[in-house]
């Protein structure tokens, strides 16, 4: 699904140059639920920027779903992200002036397809966020576990291969997240492959398989015993 | 290129990204607005102005110059200064013959006689014409005939009279027509009455007689008064005027360098001041109207800039969700064209609005400063283009420092 090996990435700073990732190899495979923890400035998120094709590495192999990733141009980045990426935002990144459905129908629209079809669609997502009758509210009348949940079905709309999570609970309350997780989990269940970014240990612990951060390696890479979130709502 | 601007989508997305911010789109407008609603109203009324000038001289050859004689200011074979010069016609004839470029050559006399229509009377103006006449300095007739050759040949008592003559001899409603006015103690019949209008050029004429009764009337023999001569379309003026007096000057024995022996008015030269007036403010409310429309799109590029700025967020998103950098400046350029047309047309149709105002408030009536003030379709059309033209170049502006950010920046800004 996903392959990554001796990944390097360093941001200039003045003249000197901070190096971030400093030899990453990761694979994934499809239907595993990863959640890569690690304090600020592990580069963790670099990580899932290289992975969302949002940012490009300095150096090492990125394959997904057998496809080589590399010397994109801004156009091939944004068609693979669109084929290939969900993105699931801390901040969830809705946007203001459309409502719950046409926010989840953008990706689709970005596709190419027709506005029928990205209604049928919105609506189909919406209704497994269970969100539907909220299809013609604005963000600004949804509540935050509502505002994360269109902006998993708008992840969702396009049919990823890869779900990217950052921070997908860093702006709700524990129940909230909870919640959320709970339905992360379920899409899970039903086979999408889900990659998050987190530094809280029990969101951690809902996923299959933790990797840890520390100054740009690697240090710990091990499936655990997934908790289920649901034990707690 | 040719579906996305039918996609009902695209103008959605214009429509929610200008209704976002409804006074700063309405702002934004404002400045293109202003332009073209300047560029219509001043061209309009400046084709108006123009108009006006070419209704008030409509009747006259405008390519024309009066010729009078005056007394010479220096001595000449013989004869010393301060000769009577008096014009007769051969010398007409001669200038007819003799010269380029020459379309007419109209001698005309003119006298103040005492005119007494029963009980009425008067002292007017009383020029002897040629049917000629008619065609350099149009008569506008309201009843009857003007001179004919006729008239010429057998000297008839006819005269054409003014509307002003008119109402000073005759009752209201009273067919002047066939009545006769007394001149100079000589019965006359009316035939013609015409409208004398605003403009009058050289003495005004009161009453037209036939040239030949003139002559025999007031016993003038070859003498003229004045002569009219008009230039074929596009001929110059200023040169048949030169022209003439040189030719008359040798025909009258009068020094070719005295400048005083002939008096004369050169309608073209001044005509062609008015006009030159006119081609100059037409340029002026161009450069006006055009410097105005730039000035206001650069606003729309300066606000689009701006939105952009505020949307780098929105952008990062969309490019995230799989816009690619071609599609984002296709949306904003589209933005930025439809701005510029919408406050574009709008501001045609309110300039449209003005020139009505200014016609029912300056159009009206004979005596009209601004007739039918109005722009051709092909200098609204023109506006557009360039409307077009200029919101397509300054959208490119915003387009491209929107997708200059990487999207990852974009969705780290806050």
């Amino acid at each position: 699904m996903l392959k990554i090996s001796n990944l390097h990435k360093s941001y200039p700073i003045g003249d000197s140059s901070l190096h971030v990732l400093k030899g990453i190899d990761l694979s994934v495979e499809s239907g595993e639920m990863v959640a890569i923890m690690g304090s600020s400035g592990s580069g963790k998120s670099t990580l899932l920027n290289i992975i969302g094709m949002l940012d490009e590495a300095d150096s090492g192999d990125y394959v997904l779903d057998e496809v080589p990733i590399k010397d994109l141009t801004e156009k091939k980045a944004a068609i693979y992200r669109n084929k290939f990426l969900g993105f699931i935002f801390q901040s969830f990144n809705l946007i203001n002036y459309k409502d719950a459905l046409e926010n989840v129908a953008l990706p689709l629209y970005y596709q190419g397809l027709k506005r029928k079809e990205r209604q049928e669609k919105g609506k189909f997502h919406l209704e497994k966020v269970g969100l539907l009758e909220w299809a013609h509210h604005l963000p600004s009348e949804l509540s935050g576990g509502q505002k994360q949940r269109v902006a998993i079905a708008r992840a969702l709309a396009s049919n990823p291969k890869l779900l990217l999570a950052d921070e997908p609970t860093g702006a709700l309350d524990t129940q909230t997240s909870h919640e959320i997780m709970e339905f992360i989990q379920q899409l899970n269940d039903e086979g999408k492959t889900i990659l998050m970014v987190t530094h809280e240990e029990d969101i951690a612990s809902m996923c299959k398989r933790i990797v840890r951060l520390k100054d740009g390696i690697i240090i710990e890479d091990a499936f655990v015993n997934q908790v289920r979130a649901s034990e707690y709502v | 290129m040719i579906k996305f601007l039918f996609d009902r989508d695209t103008w959605q997305e214009v429509y929610d990204s200008l209704t976002k911010n409804k006074l700063r789109s309405i702002l934004t407008m404002v400045g293109v607005w202003w332009g073209i609603l300047l560029l219509i109203g001043l061209l309009g009324s400046a084709k108006g102005l123009e108009n006006s000038f070419n209704r008030l001289f409509g009747n006259f050859a405008t390519n024309s110059v009066f010729v009078w004689g005056q007394s010479t200011s220096k001595p000449f074979k013989g004869f010393q200064e301060g000769k009577r010069v008096q014009l007769s016609l051969s010398d007409a004839k001669k200038i007819e013959e003799n010269i380029d470029g020459i379309e007419f050559v109209v001698p005309r006399n003119q006298n103040q006689s005492f005119v007494v229509r029963n009980f009425l009377s008067g002292n007017y103006g009383i020029s002897g014409d040629y049917p000629l006449l008619d065609l350099v300095q149009k008569k506008n007739l309201v009843n009857g005939r003007f001179i004919n050759q006729t008239d010429i040949d057998e000297k008839r008592k006819v005269a054409v009279i003014s509307d002003d003559i008119y109402k000073q001899l005759f009752q209201k409603d009273e067919d002047a027509i066939g009545e006769f006015i007394i001149i100079n103690g000589i019965n006359f019949a009316v035939v013609g009455v015409f409208d004398k209008g605003n403009i009058n050029m050289g003495p005004s004429d009161d009453i037209h007689i036939p040239f030949t009764t003139f002559q025999q009337i007031y016993n003038q023999g070859d003498r003229i008064g004045w002569v009219m001569i008009t230039g074929k379309p596009g001929a110059d003026i200023k040169q048949i005027e030169q022209d003439a007096k040189l030719l008359l000057k040798n025909l009258n024995r009068i020094h070719p360098d005295d400048n005083r022996a002939f008096g004369s008015f050169n309608l073209g030269k001044e005509f062609g001041k008015l006009t030159g007036f006119l081609t100059g403010m037409q340029f002026l409310t161009w450069f006006v109207g055009i410097a105005t429309l730039i000035a206001g799109v650069f606003a729309i590029g300066n606000i689009l800039l701006i939105t952009v700025k505020e949307r780098t967020k929105e952008i990062g998103v969309r490019r995230a969700l799989g816009a690619t950098p071609y599609e984002i400046k296709r949306q904003i350029v589209v933005e930025a064209v439809f701005i510029t047309l919408f406050a574009g047309v709008f501001g045609i149709i309110t300039g449209g609005w003005i020139l009505i105002a200014l016609d029912s408030a300056f159009g009206q009536g004979d005596e009209a400063v601004l007739v039918n003030a109005s722009v051709s379709i092909a200098v609204v059309f023109i506006a557009l283009i360039i409307l077009v033209i200029l919101g397509t170049l300054i959208g490119l502006i915003p387009a491209f420092k929107a997708t200059s950010i990487k999207p990852i920046e974009a969705l780290r800004e806050e």
